[in-house]
């Protein structure tokens, strides 16, 4: 089922929340290393996983939101159910 | 537009909730057991919360002329304990002739252990020697596409299942490919911060089409919202999808998968009475 809206009424509609967004994690970032001038969260891997998730957002894929759960997804063994 | 709600933790709610709920256009609500904030001590604990269920909250329900089924099992979280899971397991036969009773849910995993594994096969089989309907609970953030896929995976190793008998809840982006390329039916929880929004419902769909999939709001005594159908219902309608085409993942899916429980009976909203018992003071 294709959406009814072009994609120019799709950014009409979203360009400003997209926009306060953005602009919401840019500030987050920026709260984050403002408060860990130290370099306090050290091994912490989510500030990474969030940084691997933006990498996403700006590639040019078309399963983007797909990836960025993957990425903050715990790994699946195959098999984990087969006696061995 | 008329729509069910089929998963709704009502008992968390207050009267209010169902009252704005039908004005919304809600005629049915399917609730699952689930975990009441603290583990239960017993099983008498259990027998009570069954009989609220298919007692107190079905006649609550129909106050507002909303019809009211349920699903009975131990969840996730208390399937830890496995020997009071195993005598939760052996009394839940009890309850299953009650009317409304659809099946046996929402079972699944919360921290994917063996625990929970366990007596996640062991309401399978229950399900199977019964005949019921299943409704699966898939875990949140982290270990939801882990869980999801360890679910698919315990299913596929009974060959008594058969997937259009089978539920997957809370499917996001990562998971619902798994629910539906095995047959199995699927729905999307709109719940604030930690699942689905009603945007990214409607883009599920878009790409997944409207088959065998369904929306719920979840909700239950946490930070959720009662109202989130029809939040998804006026997405949609904002992205111009008719009327109809929305009907079927609201209303007319729900219906499908029910429909196979020998104990749904649904009174269609154009013929029905509104019988309201009594409230009481
Ligand atoms: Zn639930």
């Amino acid at each position: 089922m294709a959406g009814a809206m072009t994609a120019n009424e799709i950014l009409d509609r979203l360009f400003l929340e997209m926009r306060a967004r953005i602009l919401e994690l840019a500030a987050s970032f920026d709260r984050i290393d403002r408060a860990d001038s130290d370099d306090h969260l050290g091994e912490d891997p989510r500030p990474s996983q969030l940084r691997r998730a933006n990498d996403i957002v700006n590639s040019g894929r078309y399963d983007r939101a797909e990836q960025v759960q993957m990425i903050f997804s715990d790994p699946y063994q195959a098999g984990w159910n087969r006696p061995d | 537009m008329y729509y069910i709600d089929p998963h709704v933790h009502m008992i968390s709610r207050v009267t209010d909730d169902y009252e704005r709920m039908a004005r919304m256009g809600c005629v049915a609500v399917s609730e699952p057991a689930f975990w009441a904030g603290f583990d239960r001590g017993s099983v008498d604990g259990f027998r009570d919360y069954f009989r609220q269920l298919t007692e107190f909250e079905p006649t609550r329900a129909s106050w507002s002329g909303i019809q009211h089924y349920t699903w009975l099992c131990i969840n996730a979280k208390e399937a830890e304990n496995v020997s009071l899971s195993r005598e939760v397991i052996a009394m839940i036969p009890e309850f299953l002739n009650r009317p409304g009773v659809l099946g046996i849910g929402e079972i699944g995993l919360n921290k994917n252990t063996q625990n929970e594994a366990t007596i996640f096969r062991e309401h399978v089989d229950l399900a199977m020697k019964t005949r019921e309907l299943i409704l699966i609970h898939t875990p949140h953030l982290e270990d939801k596409y882990k869980g999801t896929r360890m679910i698919v995976d315990m299913l596929l190793e009974d060959d008594r299942v058969e997937p259009e008998r089978v539920l997957i809840d809370h499917v996001e982006e990562h998971t619902v490919r798994l629910a539906k390329e095995e047959g199995f039916w699927c729905a999307m929880t709109l719940y604030p911060v930690t699942k689905c929004t009603p945007a990214r419902a409607a883009d599920i769909i878009e790409i997944y089409g409207d088959d065998r999939i369904m929306v719920n709001s979840a909700g239950d005594w946490g930070p959720s919202q009662p109202l989130a159908v029809p939040d998804f219902i006026q997405e949609m309608r904002r992205r111009g999808v008719p009327d109809s085409k929305i009907m079927k993942v609201v209303y007319e899916n729900p219906l499908e998968f029910f429909s196979q429980s020998r104990n749904f009976q649904f009174d269609p909203p154009d013929t029905f009475p509104m019988p309201r018992e009594a409230a009481v003071d």
